[in-house]
C-alpha cells in the first residue's frame, strides 16, 4: 500500500525551528528550515545528519520548501545548503525570497559580531544560498521533476507567507507553515481551496485559545496613543522589525490620516527601511484595502512616518516612536525608554511577548524600580501597556482551514504537546479524519490510497458506452428520461498495460476476450500487469502444483510466489466474484506467463 | 526625406477613400433591393464558404428588421440551415432566429414548430444549446398559451439526458421559464404533462456537471419567483449543495434553502445525529450562518445579506449569532465586551490596563467545548471581521434589519456594532453608522459605548461626522456624564471643524430635548454660573457658547424648574437667540416675563387648523369675484395677496401653498391693472408711460409664471394649465403694448402669426382640460380662430385687447402638496471681513454649503452664481457628485467655485447665489402631451422645440468680501 513518511526534524511537538521531512511516492521533500531561539548550541539548527548518514543530501532530497522568512522557519537555510551541503532547488515566494537573506545578515551579525562565535555561515555563504533559491508565486503549480509539483496558497501572518501543496500523481501533502484566518491592517486571511490532500501539515500555535475580536484590541491601542498624544506625552512602542510593526504603522498611520492629527511618528532606521521598501513592492501580497487603493496612494508610503533620530527623543512636545529591538533587551529602544521612563505622561505599549529577565518582561510584571548597569535605579513613572497582536490562526481558525481543505488525515506540528492533544482529539472528533503529532525524529506513517488514472483509448470507451446505451434496459432508461448514471461503475473488457509505473493506453485489438477488472500496481518498477477472468475462488491449490517454487501466504490474503503476487480482491458489483491480480517483475517473465495460463485454465479444484 | 513620407501619406489616404467608394455603392445596391428576405437569400447563396456565410449573417445581424419581413426572413434562414453543414453558421442562423422573435409586434408561433423541428436531426451540441435558447425566446413570448409551454416544456424534457452541460442548462432553464405553475391547470391540459417539474429539476440538483447543478438551483428558484409553491422535500437536497465543491452552486443553493425557508418556516425537521427537533428557519438559519465562513466571498456575501431577512427565526439562534466563547489555553475567557461592561458596573470607569488584565479565569471542560458549531454561533463575528468589506458591509446590514424587529438583539448587537466604527474602509464605517441610527429607538447607549462612539467625531471625513451628529440627534444616553462627555467632544469637534456648526447645533438641539433631566444638573458647571459672584459674561458670538445654550434651552423647554438657574445675561442671551435661530431655538415659559409667542395647543388636528381655514376662506372669497374691474375688488385682491404673503411666513407647512397662490394673484392684478386704464384709448405716443407700465407688468407676469412653474413642487397639470393660460395672457398683452408703440405693420405680421401659433401648441397640450375653462381667455379665443387668421394684425390686437378685458377670472385649484423650493447658503456667511486674499490671474476656491429643500433633479437644475462688483456674472455648473441626499425633498450642496479677476486696488464685494436653472421644454406640460402627436407636430412647429431657458434665483445672495492682489513681478 502506498504511504506517506513524515519526520519533523524540528517543531514536532514543539514551537521553533522547523523543520519537517516528507517523503511521499519515493519523493523526498524538506518543508522549512529553520533555527530555534531558545538554544545558542547545536540544538539550535534541526539535525540534519538524520537524513543521510553520509550520503549527500542533494541525492537524498527532491526538494526544499520555505514558508515565510520567520528565522524559525528559514533560519537553518545557510547552515543547511553551505556547509552541511545541498544543491537542490529550494521554493519560496517572491517577497520571502527578497526579505530573508536580510534576516538572515541581521541574524547573522548578532551571532558573529556581537556574540563572537565561529564556525557560523558568513554573508558570502547566505549569497550562495539564496542562488539556489527558485521563486513562485501564488498559485502557481511549479514542476519540481516530471512527477513532483507543488504550489502555493495564500497565508496571512506575514508578508509572502505561503502554505505549499505537495503533490506526487494523485497523491499530496498540504504543509501550511504559520498561517493567520483572521485578516488584519495589511494583510489578508489564509485561504485554500478544497483540494483534499492525504496528509494536512498543520501549525498549532494557538490550539487551545480562541481569540476575541481584533477590533476592540486596536481600538484600545489607538485610544491609549491617542490620548496620550493629545496629553502631550510621549509614546513609545518597541517592535521588532518585520511583520507586527508594518501592522502598526499602517494602523497608526491611517489612524492619524482619519483624526487629522499632527503630532510625529518615528519609525527607527536600519533593518526597517529595507523591509518597508519590499513591504511597498509587494502589493500584491497585503489586504483588500491596500490592494485597492495603492493607485492613488501606497498605503507604504507612509505620510505621518519619518525615520527617527536619535537626537529626536530630547524634542519637546508629544510623538509616537517605533524602535527596536521589541523585548527591549538592549539597542534603541532601551535607550528611549531610559530616557522617557520618568515621565508619567509618557507611555510605553509592548505589543508581543517578552522573554523573561528582559526590561520588558520586568515592566511587564509590575516592577517600577529597575536596576540598571551601573547600579542604577531607575524609577519607571511612564504607563505601561500591553497590547497582543498575533498573527497565529486560533483553534477556530486552524478548524476553518482543516474545513476548506477537506483533508484525509491531519498532522499537527509547531505547538505544545499538551495544546495538541486537545486539538488532536477535536479534530478527530468533529472531522471524523485521523490526526497524528509526532515529536522531533519521530516517523510518522501515513496510508493512502491513491486512484490511479488510467488513460484509454477513445474508440474503445466508445465502443464500451455504446454497448451499454444499446442494451435493453439501458433503452428503457432512455424511454423513462433517465440518463445513464455516469457516477455509476460500468464493466468494461480491456487489457491494461503499465510500463515503469505508468499506465498507458491499449488499442482496443488486445482486448482480453473476457474479463474485468480493477488494476493495481506494485511498487518495483518493471513489472507488467494483466487482468484475468475471475473464476478461481480458491487457491491453496497452487502450491500442489507450483511445487518447485516457494508459495507463500501473506497476512492480508494474498500469495506470492517468488516474486510474482497474486491478489484476490472481491468485485466491488458482484460480491460473489473474484478479482484476481496477478503481477511478476521481468526476471520471471517465464514463470509469470505460465502461471497466468495456468490461472487461465482454471486450477484444478481444491481439496478443501 | 519628409516630402517622401509625406507623399506616401497622400497615397495610403486615397486608397482608403476609394475602398471607401466601393463599400458604399455595395451597399447601396443591397438597399434598393426590394425586401431584406430576398437580399438575404441572394446574399446567402453567393456564398461559397461557410466564413462568408458567416459574414453575411453577421452583417445582416446588425440592422434591424420590420415585423412584417420577420417571418420571410425566418423562413429563408430555416432553409438554409437544413443545407448548411458548418455548424457554427447553424449557431449564427438559430441565435439569429432568437433574435428575430424578438421583434416587437412579431407573433413566433407560425415558425416555433420548424424551430422544434430543427431540434431532431441537430447533432452539434453548442447549436442544440442555442435552439433551445431560441425557443425559450419564443416561449417567454408566448406566455399566455398553455398548450405551447407545455409542448416546449416537453421538447426540454427530451433534451435532459443530451450529454453536453450547455443543452441540459438550456433545458432547465426553459423548465424553470415555462414550466407549469399551477398544479390544476395542468392536469386538464394533458395527462402525461401533469408530471411534476420540481421533480425534473431536483433530479438534476446531483448532476456532475456543477454548471447543471446551478441552472437546475436556478430553474428551481425561478419557479418560486413565477408563484410556484415549492416542495418542502427539496430542503435536504438542498442542504447537500451546501457543501458543493463549486462557489456558484453553494451561492445557489444559499438562495435556495432561504427561499424554502420562509415558505416553511414553522416545520419540524430533525437534526442529524441526534434525536431532537427545530424549525425549520431555525436550522435554514443555523445553515446560512455556517457559510458566512464559506471559502467564497461569494458565497459570504450573500449568506451575510440573506440573513438579514430572516426575521422569523427564534431570538435563541439569532443571540447565538454574536456569541464567540472565548478560551486561552483551555480556561474560558472573558471578551473585551464582556469586560468593559462588568468595569461599567462595579463603578470604575477608566482605569490603566495592566498586563494579564485579560488573563483567563476558570478552566474549560474540554469535551464541552465544540470548536465547529453546527449553529449560527459567531457568524456575525465573523461576518463583521471578515477580509472583504463586501462582506463586511453585508454582515451590517443584516445585523440592522435583524435588530430592527428584535429589541434584546439590537441591545446586543451594540458593541459590534460601535467597534465597526474603527473599520479601515470609510463605507462601512458610514453603513455602520447609519444602521446604528436606524435601530436607535432600540438601545441606550453605555458610557464606555458612547466614549468611543464620540471618538469618531474626530473623524476628517465629513460624511462620517455628520452621520455621527445625526445618530447622536436620536440616540439615548443613560447618564448625565454622558451627555457631558457628548458636550465636551462636539465642542472639540467644533474646534476642530468649524464648518460643523450648524449640524453640531441641531444635534445639540436633540439631545437637550430628549434628555432634560440629565441635563438640568449640569447647567450650573456648564453656563459657569457661581453662587456668590458674577461671572464674566460669555461673548455671545462664541459657536461654542450658542451650542451650550442650545443644549440648556432645549432641554428647559420640558424642564420648568432650569430657567431658575440662568443669569441675568442668560435671559438676555435667550431673547437673542430666539430671534436669531428660531429653528434651533424652543418658545420657553420664562418667569416674570411674557411668554413670547403663545404655543398654540398642538392638540388640533389639521382639518380644524384655523390657518388651513384661514386661507381657503380667503380663496374662497377671491373666487367668488368673476371681474375684476371695479376699485374695490382690485383692493380685496391686493389685502388676500398681503395675507397670504404673511401666512405663509408664519406657517411653514401652508407657505408654499400661500405664496403660490398669492403669486397668481399678484399676475392677475397686475394684469387687470395694466388693461383697465382708461388710457388704453388714448393716442400711443403720447402715454409712453402707460405703456411703459404695461410692458412692465408683462414682463413681471411672465417671470413669475416661470417661477410658478419651476419653483415648486407638487404641482399638477391642472395648474399648470392655469399658469400657462396666465402666460398666454402676458403674450397678448405683451403683442398688444408692441403693436401700439411700433410703427408700421411688417414686425407685427411675424408676431401675429407666433402668437397664434401659441395659441394652437396651448389647444393641443391641453385639450382635455378646455372644458373646464369656460368664459375664459383662451376659451373666447379660440371661438374666434377662424376670423384671427384672416384678419389683419391691427384688428387681431383689437379683438384681443377685447377678449383680455372680457374674459372672466380663472379659479386657481390647489394641490394636495405644494413646497416651494428654497436654497440656503450656509457658507459663506457673508458675515466676515476679513477679505479673501489671492493673486490676480490666479484661481482662489470658495467653498460653497447650501441647503436645497424641495428641489426635483437638483444635479440638472441648480446651478451656482457668483457676481463680480463690475457687473459680470459667472454661471457655475455643480458636478452630480457635490450634491448629497440626506433626506426625501432635502438636498445638500457642497461644492467649491474657482473665483478670479485682474487685479483690485482695493477689496470689494461680491455675490454669490443659487439659481434654479428650467427649460420650457422639459415643462410638465410637454410631458403630459401624448407621445404620436409630439412627434407628429415636431415639424409643423419648430418654435415649440426652441423653448425658453431661463433661470430663477431662489436664494438670499450672500457677499463674499474679496481682494485680487496684483502679481509680484
Amino acid at each position: 500500500m502506498p504511504e506517506i513518511k513524515v519526520t519533523p526534524l524540528g517543531a514536532g511537538q514543539d514551537v521553533g525551528r522547523s523543520c519537517i521531512l516528507v517523503s511521499i511516492a519515493g519523493k523526498n521533500v524538506m518543508l522549512d528550515c529553520g533555527m530555534h531561539m531558545g538554544y545558542n548550541d547545536d540544538r539550535r539548527f534541526p539535525d540534519f545528519s538524520y537524513i543521510t548518514q553520509n550520503g549527500r543530501l542533494t541525492d537524498f532530497l527532491d526538494c526544499v520548501i520555505i514558508s515565510h522568512f520567520h528565522l524559525d522557519h528559514c533560519g537553518a537555510l545557510p547552515y543547511f545548503s553551505e556547509m552541511v551541503g545541498y544543491d537542490g532547488p529550494i521554493y519560496m515566494t517572491h517577497p520571502t525570497k527578497a526579505i530573508c537573506p536580510i534576516l538572515l545578515e541581521d541574524y547573522r551579525k548578532i551571532t558573529v559580531d556581537k556574540k563572537g562565535e565561529i564556525n557560523f555561515f558568513t554573508s558570502q555563504m547566505i549569497k550562495d544560498c539564496m542562488k539556489k533559491v527558485v521563486a513562485v508565486h501564488l498559485h502557481q503549480t511549479v514542476q519540481v521533476d516530471e512527477e513532483l509539483e507543488i504550489k502555493a496558497y495564500y497565508a496571512g501572518h506575514v508578508l509572502g507567507a505561503a502554505m505549499f501543496q505537495i503533490k506526487v500523481g494523485c497523491e499530496s501533502v498540504v504543509y501550511t507553515g504559520d498561517y493567520n484566518m483572521t485578516p488584519d491592517r495589511h494583510l489578508g486571511a489564509a485561504w485554500i481551496d478544497r483540494c483534499r490532500p492525504d496528509l494536512l501539515i498543520t501549525e498549532s500555535t494557538y490550539a487551545t485559545t480562541i481569540r476575541d475580536s481584533k477590533r476592540c484590541r486596536e481600538r484600545d491601542f489607538l485610544k491609549k496613543v491617542h490620548e496620550t498624544v493629545e496629553r502631550g506625552g510621549k509614546v513609545l512602542i518597541p517592535v521588532f522589525a518585520l511583520g507586527r510593526a508594518q501592522e502598526l504603522c499602517i494602523l497608526l498611520e491611517t489612524f492619524w490620516e482619519r483624526m487629522n492629527l499632527k503630532a510625529p511618528i518615528y519609525f527607527s532606521t536600519g533593518l526597517t527601511e529595507k523591509a518597508n521598501h519590499y513591504y511597498k513592492l509587494f502589493i500584491t501580497w497585503t489586504n483588500q484595502k491596500i490592494r485597492k487603493t495603492f493607485v492613488q496612494r501606497n498605503m507604504f508610503e507612509f505620510k505621518h512616518i519619518k525615520a527617527f533620530d536619535r537626537a529626536f527623543a530630547d524634542n519637546p512636545g508629544p510623538m509616537v516612536v517605533f524602535a527596536t529591538p521589541g523585548m527591549l533587551h538592549a539597542g534603541q529602544s532601551l535607550q528611549i525608554f531610559k530616557k522617557w521612563a520618568g515621565n508619567e505622561k509618557n507611555m510605553v505599549i509592548m505589543p508581543g511577548y517578552c522573554v523573561q529577565g528582559t526590561v520588558g518582561h520586568k515592566i511587564l510584571s509590575g516592577q517600577r524600580k529597575l536596576e540598571m548597569e551601573g547600579r542604577q535605579i531607575l524609577e519607571v513613572k511612564m504607563q505601561v501597556e500591553y497590547m497582543s497582536f498575533s498573527a497565529h490562526a486560533d483553534a477556530k481558525g486552524i478548524m476553518q482551514l482543516i474545513r476548506q481543505a477537506e483533508p484525509r488525515s491531519v498532522l499537527l506540528v509547531h505547538g505544545e504537546a499538551k495544546k495538541m492533544e486537545f486539538l488532536k482529539q477535536k479534530i478527530e472528533q468533529e472531522f471524523h479524519v485521523s490526526c497524528y503529532m509526532p515529536a522531533n525524529g519521530e516517523t510518522t506513517t501515513i496510508f493512502t490510497n491513491p486512484s490511479i488514472p488510467v488513460d484509454i483509448s477513445l474508440g474503445l470507451l466508445k465502443r464500451e458506452t455504446a454497448l451499454v446505451t444499446t442494451s435493453p434496459f439501458s433503452s428503457l432508461a432512455l424511454g423513462l428520461g433517465l440518463l445513464p448514471d455516469v457516477k455509476k461503475p460500468q464493466l468494461m473488457h480491456g487489457t491494461l498495460m503499465m510500463k515503469d509505473n505508468v499506465s498507458t493506453k491499449l488499442p482496443p485489438a488486445c482486448l482480453v476476450p473476457s474479463g474485468s477488472g480493477v488494476q493495481r500496481a506494485r511498487g518495483e518498477p518493471p513489472f507488467r500487469g494483466m487482468l484475468v477472468p475471475p473464476r478461481i475462488t480458491a487457491s491453496s491449490s497452487l502450491a500442489r502444483v507450483l511445487k518447485d517454487y516457494s508459495v507463500q501466504h501473506l497476512p492480508d490474503g494474498s500469495i506470492t510466489v517468488e516474486s510474482i503476487l497474486i491478489q484476490a480482491t472481491a468485485h466491488s458489483e458482484d460480491q460473489g466474484t473474484k478479482v484476481l491480480l496477478v503481477s511478476w517483475t521481468y526476471q520471471d517473465e517465464e514463470l509469470g506467463s505460465y502461471l497466468t495460463a495456468l490461472l487461465k485454465k482454471g486450477l484444478p479444484p481444491s481439496s478443501s | 526625406m519628409a516630402a517622401h513620407l509625406k507623399k506616401r501619406v497622400y497615397e495610403e489616404f486615397t486608397k482608403v477613400v476609394q475602398q471607401q467608394h466601393e463599400d458604399l455603392s455595395a451597399k447601396k445596391l443591397r438597399l434598393t433591393k426590394p425586401s431584406k428576405s430576398a437580399a438575404l437569400h441572394v446574399d446567402l447563396c453567393k456564398a461559397t464558404s461557410p466564413a462568408d456565410a458567416l459574414q453575411y449573417l453577421l452583417q445582416f445581424a446588425r440592422k434591424p428588421v420590420e415585423v412584417e419581413s420577420v417571418e420571410g426572413v425566418v423562413r429563408i434562414l430555416l432553409e438554409h440551415y437544413y443545407k448548411e453543414n458548418d455548424a457554427s453558421v447553424r449557431l449564427k442562423i438559430a441565435s439569429l432566429l432568437g433574435l428575430l422573435s424578438k421583434t416587437a409586434g412579431f407573433s413566433p408561433d407560425c415558425i416555433m414548430d420548424d424551430a422544434i423541428n430543427t431540434l431532431q436531426n441537430e447533432k452539434s451540441h453548442q447549436v442544440l444549446a442555442q435552439l433551445l435558447d431560441t425557443l425559450l425566446v419564443i416561449g417567454t413570448k408566448l406566455t399566455d398559451n398553455p398548450s405551447v409551454r407545455m409542448r416546449l416544456v416537453d421538447v426540454a424534457c427530451k433534451h435532459l439526458t443530451d450529454s453536453s452541460h450547455g443543452v441540459r442548462n438550456k433545458c432547465l432553464q426553459l423548465i424553470g421559464c415555462l414550466g407549469p405553475v399551477e398544479k390544476g391547470v395542468a392536469k386538464d391540459v394533458e395527462n402525461q404533462a401533469a408530471k411534476d417539474v420540481q421533480k425534473i429539476i431536483g433530479d438534476h440538483f446531483n448532476d456532475q456537471d456543477p454548471r447543471v447543478r446551478t441552472a437546475a438551483i436556478k430553474a428551481m428558484l425561478q419557479l418560486h419567483e413565477r408563484g410556484l409553491k415549492l416542495q418542502q422535500a427539496i430542503y435536504s437536497q438542498a442542504c447537500k449543495l451546501l457543501a458543493d465543491d463549486y462557489e456558484q452552486v453553494r451561492s445557489a443553493a444559499v438562495q435556495l434553502i432561504w427561499v424554502l425557508s420562509q415558505l416553511y418556516p414553522e416545520s419540524i425537521v430533525p437534526i442529524p445525529s441526534s434525536n431532537e427537533e427545530i424549525r425549520l428557519v431555525d436550522d435554514a438559519f443555523g445553515k446560512i450562518c455556517h457559510m458566512v465562513s464559506d471559502g467564497s466571498w461569494v458565497v459570504r456575501v450573500q449568506a451575510a445579506k440573506l440573513l438579514g431577512s430572516m426575521q422569523q427565526v427564534s431570538s435563541h439562534f439569532l443571540e447565538q449569532t454574536l456569541d464567540k466563547k472565548l478560551m486561552s489555553d483551555l480556561r474560558r475567557k472573558r471578551t473585551a465586551h464582556e469586560r468593559a461592561k462588568e468595569l461599567y458596573s462595579s463603578g470604575e470607569f477608566s482605569s490603566g490596563r495592566k498586563w494579564g488584565d485579560d488573563a483567563p479565569k476558570e478552566e474549560v471542560d474540554t469535551g464541552a467545548v465544540n470548536l465547529i458549531e453546527s449553529g449560527a454561533c459567531g457568524a456575525f463575528v465573523h461576518g463583521l471581521e471578515d477580509e472583504m468589506y463586501e462582506v463586511r458591509i453585508a454582515a451590517v446590514e443584516a445585523l440592522c434589519m435583524l435588530a430592527q424587529s428584535s429589541p434584546s438583539f439590537a441591545e446586543k448587537c451594540l458593541d459590534f456594532l460601535v467597534d465597526m466604527f474603527n473599520d479601515e474602509i470609510e463605507e462601512v464605517r458610514l453603513q455602520s453608522i447609519h444602521t446604528m441610527r436606524k435601530i436607535s429607538h432600540n438601545i441606550t447607549l453605555r458610557e464606555d459605548q458612547l466614549d468611543t462612539v464620540l471618538a469618531v467625531l474626530e473623524d476628517s471625513s465629513r460624511d462620517i461626522r455628520e452621520a455621527l451628529h445625526e445618530l447622536l440627534c436620536c440616540t439615548n444616553v443613560s447618564t448625565k456624564e454622558g451627555i457631558h462627555l457628548a458636550l465636551v467632544e462636539l465642542l472639540k469637534n467644533l474646534t476642530k471643524y468649524p464648518t460643523d456648526r450648524e449640524s453640531i447645533w441641531k444635534c445639540l438641539k436633540f439631545l437637550g430635548s430628549r434628555h432634560p433631566t440629565l441635563v438640568l444638573p449640569l447647567v450650573p458647571e456648564l453656563l459657569s454660573t457661581h453662587p456668590f459672584f458674577d461671572t464674566p459674561e460669555p461673548d455671545m458670538d462664541d459657536p461654542a457658547y450658542i451650542a451650550v445654550l442650545v443644549l440648556i434651552f432645549n432641554a428647559a423647554k420640558s424642564c420648568p424648574t432650569m430657567p431658575a438657574l440662568f443669569s441675568d445675561h442668560t435671559f438676555r442671551h435667550y431673547a437673542y437667540l430666539r430671534d436669531s435661530l428660531s429653528h434651533l431655538v424652543p418658545p420657553l415659559r420664562l418667569p416674570g416675563r411674557k411668554l413670547v409667542s403663545s404655543p398654540a395647543s398642538p392638540s388640533i388636528t389639521p382639518h380644524e387648523d384655523p390657518s388651513q381655514q384661514f386661507l381657503h376662506q380667503s380663496l374662497e372669497r377671491v373666487y367668488n369675484l368673476q371681474h375684476l374691474d371695479s376699485q374695490g375688488i382690485q383692493e380685496l385682491l391686493d389685502f388676500t395677496i398681503r395675507d397670504l404673503q404673511r401666512l405663509g411666513e408664519l406657517q411653514s407647512e401652508l407657505a408654499g401653498m400661500a405664496d403660490f397662490t398669492a403669486t397668481y394673484l399678484q399676475c392677475q392684478l397686475l394684469l387687470i391693472k395694466a388693461l383697465q386704464e382708461k388710457l388704453w384709448n388714448v393716442a400711443a405716443p403720447l402715454y409712453l408711460k402707460q405703456n411703459a407700465l404695461a410692458s412692465a407688468a408683462a414682463k413681471q407676469i411672465l417671470e413669475e409664471t416661470y417661477k410658478m412653474e419651476f419653483m415648486y413642487s407638487g404641482v399638477e397639470s391642472r395648474q399648470v394649465v392655469i399658469i400657462h393660460h396666465m402666460r398666454l395672457q402676458a403674450k397678448a398683452l405683451q403683442l398688444i403694448v408692441t403693436a401700439r408703440t411700433t410703427r408700421g405693420v411688417e414686425p407685427l405680421f411675424g408676431m401675429c402669426e407666433k402668437f397664434l401659433q401659441e395659441v394652437d401648441s396651448f389647444q393641443r397640450c391641453f385639450i382635455s382640460e378646455l372644458p373646464h375653462m369656460q368664459g375664459s381667455f383662451v376659451d373666447k379665443l379660440l371661438d374666434l380662430m377662424p376670423r384671427l387668421v384672416t384678419s389683419k394684425p391691427s384688428e387681431v390686437v383689437k379683438i384681443l385687447q377685447t377678449t383680455l378685458r372680457q374674459s372672466t377670472f380663472l379659479h386657481l385649484p390647489l394641490p394636495e402638496q405644494l413646497h416651494r423650493a428654497t436654497a440656503n447658503i450656509i457658507e459663506p456667511t457673508g458675515e466676515s471681513d476679513n477679505p479673501l486674499r489671492f493673486t490676480s490671474g490666479l484661481v482662489v476656491a470658495l467653498d460653497v454649503d447650501a441647503t436645497l429643500e424641495h428641489v426635483q433633479d437638483p444635479q440638472g437644475t441648480v446651478k451656482v452664481q457668483v457676481l463680480y462688483p463690475d457687473g459680470q456674472a459667472q454661471i457655475i455648473h455643480p458636478k452630480p457628485a457635490d450634491f448629497r441626499n440626506p433626506g426625501p425633498g432635502r438636498h445638500r450642496l457642497i461644492t467649491q467655485v474657482y473665483l478670479s479677476h485682474t487685479a483690485w486696488t482695493e477689496p470689494c464685494q461680491i455675490e454669490v447665489r443659487l439659481l434654479l436653472a428650467y427649460n420650457s421644454n422639459r415643462s410638465k406640460a410637454s410631458a403630459k402631451m401624448p407621445k404620436s402627436t409630439w412627434s407628429e407636430n415636431l415639424e409643423a412647429l419648430p418654435q415649440s422645440e426652441n423653448g425658453i431657458e431661463g433661470t430663477i434665483p431662489f436664494s438670499k445672495p450672500v457677499k463674499v468680501y474679496i481682494m485680487p492682489k496684483p502679481a509680484r513681478r
